[in-house]
């Protein structure tokens, strides 16, 4: 395909960026030019697409939380406060980056830098397109898992650095945390890889566009524990534990300032939309949107959902209470983690049910839904039950009225709401 | 507090980083003067900080507040009260994590209550509104509307809190089974108020020792069963609805009036400065008028050598008495429950310091 024919094709970046390269090869240039301006063309626009949509989703999220708790949130900077988060990015960037005397110089400069570079290479294996994906790992999976798991390290190295009591309170909150639920992350990824049979990300969207099924609805126990350890990862209420301001400050990053807080603070919202994306294209048809994606540009339709699913954790921020670190332990080891490996041994069953009795795709495929959405709801609410949920320790109660002065009412049975 | 990881092994109380020596500066000004103090002690509860301290004086100067000041008295208890806890329930969720939005729904009352307070004597939060002998100037007209109309809609804004926080899986889990005071410590540690309530010992100090009007109203007192941190917010909830309950009976039943006793003339004499020409000068004795603030038994001990100044000026503030098994509740808990523990006291800086 010619430059000057496919460029204004918005549908998908990929077929640009291709002509453009064709051309480049056209004009006779060595092998490895191309090669180059196709990942810096890609580097600088995730790079770009990363610093505007976090800028916007700071404001997003202020103005939403604004509205849910009942105030209005910035408004005046720019339009509407539409320029707040850039205001509050440059101020950031003018004040001093202090070092506190205590602390370990090296470690902590280099944890902010830490945390933030993975959180953007994770978007490389992302495909917000059909051929608009960076590097088309074969094992991309196991690329966002590896990657994923450096941040656990950053945030150790910043709570220990600082030399602080919060800090470290915070960094080991996390580790604790991290260990636990990228166990969970593992293994209900798992799932989808064992069903689809590829740890490509692509791969993985194109067996959903195939079939014209979501993972979502045929892996709901997957979907739930991705949703719930993602929370985690990005210390998003209610699993902000790390750096639970009500209790430890701020966590890991109290002792940073100026713009080693704001890396920090944008590789959590980056970190946010990593998890978006990933369940998204793992569970959500990625760029696809039943035969949509032939008059919609597939990144739009990516982002829409990208966005959708990230304002699932906004939301949950504005409205959710938080755990204390050993109930979410608790919650992982003997809730999530049981349910994540019977997740693996459902769905590898029922691989093994499909390729051994010959099932077609339009037998099989609402089959296993219906049947893993039954399981799901049974486990789900069987498991609570079960380890104690309806307990009357556990339940709410409402406090007893009485015109008695004097008496005790000390261990009696409290009416329910 | 010492730590092991994130165990609390011991906990004690730094207190006086808001001490204000209010009671040594009490025995400096006039009984009228003190007035604007009890505002500054407990700042979220200023009417109740008011009216214990102007029964206390009552008591030593044998003078009664008129009726409707004593009906007046009581409905802006029965509002600070609902202020009060409307601040203690919403910065509890906020200790246990839910971040800001509890909070600023439980605001959004609190404000309508303190235009009310506004109406009445001008100001929202240090209300200096009590008087020795009554109240400082009858309500205006457009007030009785208005807490009509509040009092109309708090039941609903009370079930919506009640559905949205009572019944939180979160809430419940963090909340249950800690930091339990059994009746016999919370009596042993002189703790009062909605804290004592949790532990389910049913005591109200508007029941044993109805002050204002309380006699006149039917409500009911609301204790918990276990005593944990979740019973005191469960008791503080119910509380709000008791409030509620007063305030309908009240707005109706309130009788025309002065709102102002005249002070017999032998504690009122001229002292001569220029600042307080009139001084209230109660005869030599002592006197301790206590109420049931938002907080506990919030009492003012009072000692009078017959000048126009108190002789010993002595506040009993339930914050502090309340905080006093803190190391008991806290010690082999974690760090995270320490936070909400301290929620569930409800303390108020400014009362533990004075």
């Amino acid at each position: 395909m010619r430059l000057d024919a496919a460029w204004y094709d918005l549908r998908d970046i990929g077929n640009a960026v291709g002509a453009l390269l064709e051309q480049i090869r056209e004009w006779g240039a060595p092998d490895w030019v191309p090669y180059v301006t196709s990942s810096v063309i890609a580097i600088v626009g995730i790079l770009l697409w990363t610093v505007l949509s976090v800028l916007a989703f700071i404001w997003i999220e202020r103005r939403v939380v604004g509205l849910m708790q009942n105030r209005i949130g910035p408004n005046r900077v720019g339009p509407a406060g539409l320029l707040q988060p850039v205001a509050d990015a440059l101020k950031l960037l003018m004040k001093e980056a202090i070092t506190t005397r205590n602390a370990d110089k090296t470690l902590f400069w280099l944890a902010p830098i830490v945390v933030f570079i993975p959180t953007m290479v994770v978007f490389a294996v992302i495909p917000f397109g059909e051929k608009m994906v960076l590097a088309d790992l074969n094992v991309g999976v196991l690329f966002l898992i590896a990657i994923g798991s450096i941040n656990t390290i950053a945030v150790f190295m910043a709570g220990w650095s600082s030399n602080n009591k919060y800090a470290l309170l915070g960094a080991m909150r996390t580790i604790a945390m991290l260990i636990s639920y990228e166990i969970i992350q593992v293994l209900v990824l798992l799932g989808a890889v064992l069903f689809v049979g590829s740890m490509r990300l692509g791969d993985i969207v194109a067996w959903q566009d195939d079939y014209g099924v979501w993972l979502l609805f045929l892996q709901p126990l997957g979907v739930m524990g991705y949703v719930i350890a993602g929370a985690v990862e990005m210390n998003r209420s209610p699993m902000d534990i790390a750096e639970a301001e009500s209790e430890i400050v701020a966590g890991y990053h109290t002792e940073y300032g100026g713009i080693k807080f704001g890396f920090f603070y944008q590789a959590e919202y980056l970190a946010g939309f990593a998890i978006a994306a990933v369940i998204v294209s793992l569970y959500m048809g990625g760029w696809t949107l039943w035969g949509l994606e032939e008059w919609v540009p597939g990144w739009l339709i990516f982002l829409a959902k990208m966005y959708g699913v990230f304002f699932i954790y906004i939301w949950s921020r504005g409205t959710l209470p938080r755990l204390r670190v050993d109930q979410l332990m608790a919650f992982a080891w003997k809730f999530l983690l049981p349910l994540a490996l019977l997740n693996v041994l459902v769905v590898g069953g029922e691989v093994l049910l499909w390729q051994e009795q010959d099932l077609s795709s339009g037998e099989a495929l609402p089959l296993f839904g219906a049947v893993n959405f039954g399981l799901a709801v049974a486990l789900v609410i069987g498991w609570a039950l079960a380890l104690g949920h309806r307990r009357p320790e556990k339940v709410a109660h409402r406090a007893i009225l009485t015109q008695e002065l004097g008496a005790i009412f000390y261990g009696d049975i409290a009416p329910r709401p | 507090m010492t730590l092991d990881g994130e165990k609390i092994i011991d906990a004690d109380m730094v207190i006086g980083y808001l001490h204000r020596s209010m009671e040594k500066l009490a025995e400096e000004r006039t009984y009228t003067q003190n007035i604007p103090f009890t505002d500054r002690t407990d700042y979220l509860a200023a009417m109740t900080g008011n009216l214990a301290y102007v029964l206390a004086v009552e008591k030593l100067c044998g003078v009664e507040a008129p009726e409707r000041a004593h009906w007046l008295r009581m409905i802006m208890s029965e509002l600070q009260r609902i202020a009060s806890h409307s601040v203690a329930v919403g910065i509890f969720a906020n200790d246990c994590g839910a971040w800001q939005t509890p909070v600023m729904h439980m605001f959004r009352d609190r404000e309508k209550i303190l235009d009310l307070f506004e109406m009445a004597c001008g100001a929202r939060l240090t209300t200096n509104y009590m008087r020795i002998g009554g109240v400082s100037r009858d309500v205006p007209p457009e007030f009785m509307p208005a807490a009509h109309k509040l009092v109309k809609e708090l039941p609903k804004k009370l079930d919506e809190y009640e559905d949205l926080l009572l019944s939180n899986e979160i809430i419940v889990a963090r909340s249950r089974g800690i930091a339990v005071l059994t009746p016999e410590q919370a009596i042993a540690h002189s703790v009062s108020g909605p804290m004592l309530r949790a532990s389910g010992v049913a005591w109200d100090i508007r029941k044993a020792d109805p002050y204002a009007a309380y006699d006149k109203v039917d409500f009911d007192i609301a204790v918990g069963t276990d005593g944990d941190v979740y019973d005191r917010f469960v008791v503080r909830l119910a509380e709000m609805r008791q409030s509620v309950r007063i305030l309908e009976q009240a707005l109706d039943m309130m009788p025309e009036g002065p709102v102002h006793a005249i002070l017999p003339t032998a504690t009122v004499q001229p002292i001569g400065n220029p600042v307080a020409p009139l001084a209230i000068r109660p005869p030599v004795g002592e006197a301790y008028g206590c109420i049931e603030s938002p907080r506990g038994e919030l009492g003012f001990y009072i000692v009078s050598d017959g000048s126009p100044a108190p002789f010993r000026f002595h506040i009993r503030s339930p914050s502090y008495i309340n905080l006093t098994p803190l190391k008991l509740m806290s010690v082999g808990r974690t760090v995270a429950d320490a936070i909400v523990i301290l929620g569930s006291v409800d303390i108020v800086v400014g009362e533990i310091d004075r």
